[in-house]
């Protein structure tokens, strides 16, 4: 017989074991609060899930547009592409120039460091309070949305370049002091063109999170495009057809936009 | 003289490469300026404007100060709705990724079924299924819950499958070989080679899922979202500023906090 203490104990337990243990044992204790605690205001949720699987059955199969024709359906969607094509040259514009400050090869660590306490501020801050935070400004908008989403794309953006600068490695940089290239030289001859590839599929994998922001800034900051009819269809016209065809709309576009991404992916590690 | 020749030949067409694709992005960032009508010199006199606001809020006054215990309430919930469904989600998309993953899938049907599923909860944004469950569970935190837990475990399903995929291959392949039943591979082999990641990988979802769950409040009017737009609308700006600084305070703990465990488990 092999009760719990005969048995043989195969691990000892480690600094890091104990502290994995730990964090899932915080992270399931507060879930398990969690459901006792929020507060749902007594809704009942037996006919809530009845009616969301019979919305899931009516959205899915029966997609209709009533409040827009499809013509209008692609121009929002192509709004919605616009601000989310803004964002990404803005964020990589500002990016690609700091991003050689903030690698750590070609820069000083004090101005390293300070990029990224910018960075984790930015960061900290959700992308709609940015976009409501300069709505403040410049009204809402088309302005606000792609200035506010920019924020995000811009720190997102400086930490895949400065890293794939980083990757270039120390050597080359070494190489080409050496041999008399200063610093604009090695930067803009040697670092950029090097990790081309790399910056091209960040930037595109950035363009696919921005599609997705567009579309929430669009039904939550006023900033148009496929994500203002989706909030019309569910919030103002409680119509379950039409947010199943803007649904489907909206997949269609993110899935061909994340095949994009992977073959980008794919072809960079054929270069590298 | 050739190489000379190819030489130059190269460098002419990286040229036009290079021309070429400054070309597209001009003719693109037109495109987009007018079909967005968007207004570049509004863009330049928004960030004067906006840096202002924030150094004239950053302080809270006393009528944000008695807002706090508000303010505070709501962004425990939004914590909690956030950590719920990023552990749900968790435990039901390790399952996925264990019969979707190449290495310990049961059948490949099992596989691609799994792929599909997590592929249509990761396309179609939270924003969008926030707007879905709208119709059925109404204002309610259990409609941001539900949005946000979908989000994530498409999100979490095809991470993990990737975790599973790197860690754990030819430790399976071994106890494969040795005629181990499934339950007891995974158990043995998977599972705790592939813990700290999940872990990892668990902790970036709850902070993620604290930004979106500001998102998803405003739409749903729940937790700390709607409550910076309740103040933001009726231009209480002091609180909304007070709402923001909060929230930054707590993003940048629960990061800190991750990355000092990511440093001890990794």
């Amino acid at each position: 017989m092999t009760t719990g203490r005969d048995r043989i104990r195969l691990r000892k337990p480690t600094a890091s074991s104990v502290a994995l243990d730990l964090t899932f044992l915080a992270l399931v204790g507060l879930s398990v609060f969690g459901f006792f605690a929020i507060d749902t205001k007594g809704l009942k949720t037996g006919p809530a899930a009845a009616k969301l699987l019979s919305d899931l059955v009516k959205m899915f199969a029966h997609p209709v547009a009533k409040h827009f024709s499809l013509a209008e359906a692609i121009w929002a969607m192509l709004l919605t592409l616009g601000l989310a094509f803004l964002t990404t040259l803005l964020g990589a514009f500002l990016a690609i120039i700091l991003s050689s400050f903030a690698a750590k090869n070609l820069s000083k660590p004090a101005v390293s460091n300070a990029l990224k306490l910018l960075v984790a501020f930015v960061r900290a801050v959700p992308t709609i309070l940015w976009v409501l935070i300069f709505a403040i400004g410049a009204g809402l908008g088309s302005v606000a949305a792609v200035v506010g989403m920019t924020f995000h794309s811009f720190a997102y953006l400086l930490k895949a370049y400065s890293e794939s600068f980083e990757e270039v490695g120390g050597d080359v940089v070494e190489a080409l002091k050496a041999s008399g290239a200063n610093w604009t030289q090695i930067v803009c001859q040697a670092v950029v063109p090097s990790s081309m590839s790399y910056i091209v599929s960040w930037t595109f994998m950035r363009f696919e999170i921005n599609f997705a922001n567009a579309v929430a800034m669009g039904a939550a900051a006023g900033a148009g495009g496929i994500g203002y009819e989706l909030f019309m269809a569910s919030g103002f016209y409680f119509n379950i057809g039409e947010v199943g065809f803007i649904t489907y709309l909206i997949l269609f576009v993110a899935i061909l936009l994340e095949l994009g991404a992977m073959r980008l992916k794919a072809r960079q590690h054929v270069q590298r | 003289m050739t190489s000379i020749i190819e030489v130059r030949r190269m460098f002419r067409r990286r040229e036009a490469i290079a021309l070429a694709s400054f070309a597209l992005l001009a003719v693109l960032t037109l495109g987009s300026s007018i079909i967005t009508s968007f207004d570049w010199p509004s863009c330049l006199r928004s960030f004067p404007k906006a840096f202002s606001w924030l150094a004239a809020n950053f302080i809270p006054n006393g009528k944000a100060l008695a807002n706090a215990p508000k303010i505070l309430a709501r962004l425990a919930e939004t914590v909690l709705v956030s950590v719920m469904a990023t552990v749900v989600a968790a435990a039901l998309a390790f399952l996925m990724a264990l019969l979707g993953s190449k290495t310990t899938r049961p059948h490949p049907v099992a596989s691609g079924l799994v792929r599909l599923v997590a592929s249509l909860c990761r396309n179609i944004p939270v924003v969008a299924w926030a707007m879905i469950f709208l119709l059925s569970f109404g204002q309610n935190v259990l409609t941001g819950l539900l949005a946000l837990f979908i989000g994530t475990f498409g999100f979490l399903t095809r991470a993990f499958m990737e975790t599973v995929d790197e860690s754990a291959e030819s430790s399976v392949e071994a106890l494969w070989a040795s005629g181990a039943p499934w339950a007891a591979t995974v158990m043995q082999a998977v599972v705790p080679s592939v813990m700290p990641q999940v872990a990892s990988w668990m902790l970036y979802m709850v902070e993620t899922n604290i930004r979106d769950a500001t998102l998803v409040g405003i739409l749903t009017g729940t937790g700390i979202g709607f409550l910076f737009d309740l103040y933001y609308k009726s231009l209480n700006f002091s609180s909304a500023a007070f709402v923001v600084i909060c929230i930054v305070a707590v993003v940048i703990l629960i990061e800190a906090g991750s990355n000092a465990l990511r440093r001890v488990i990794l």
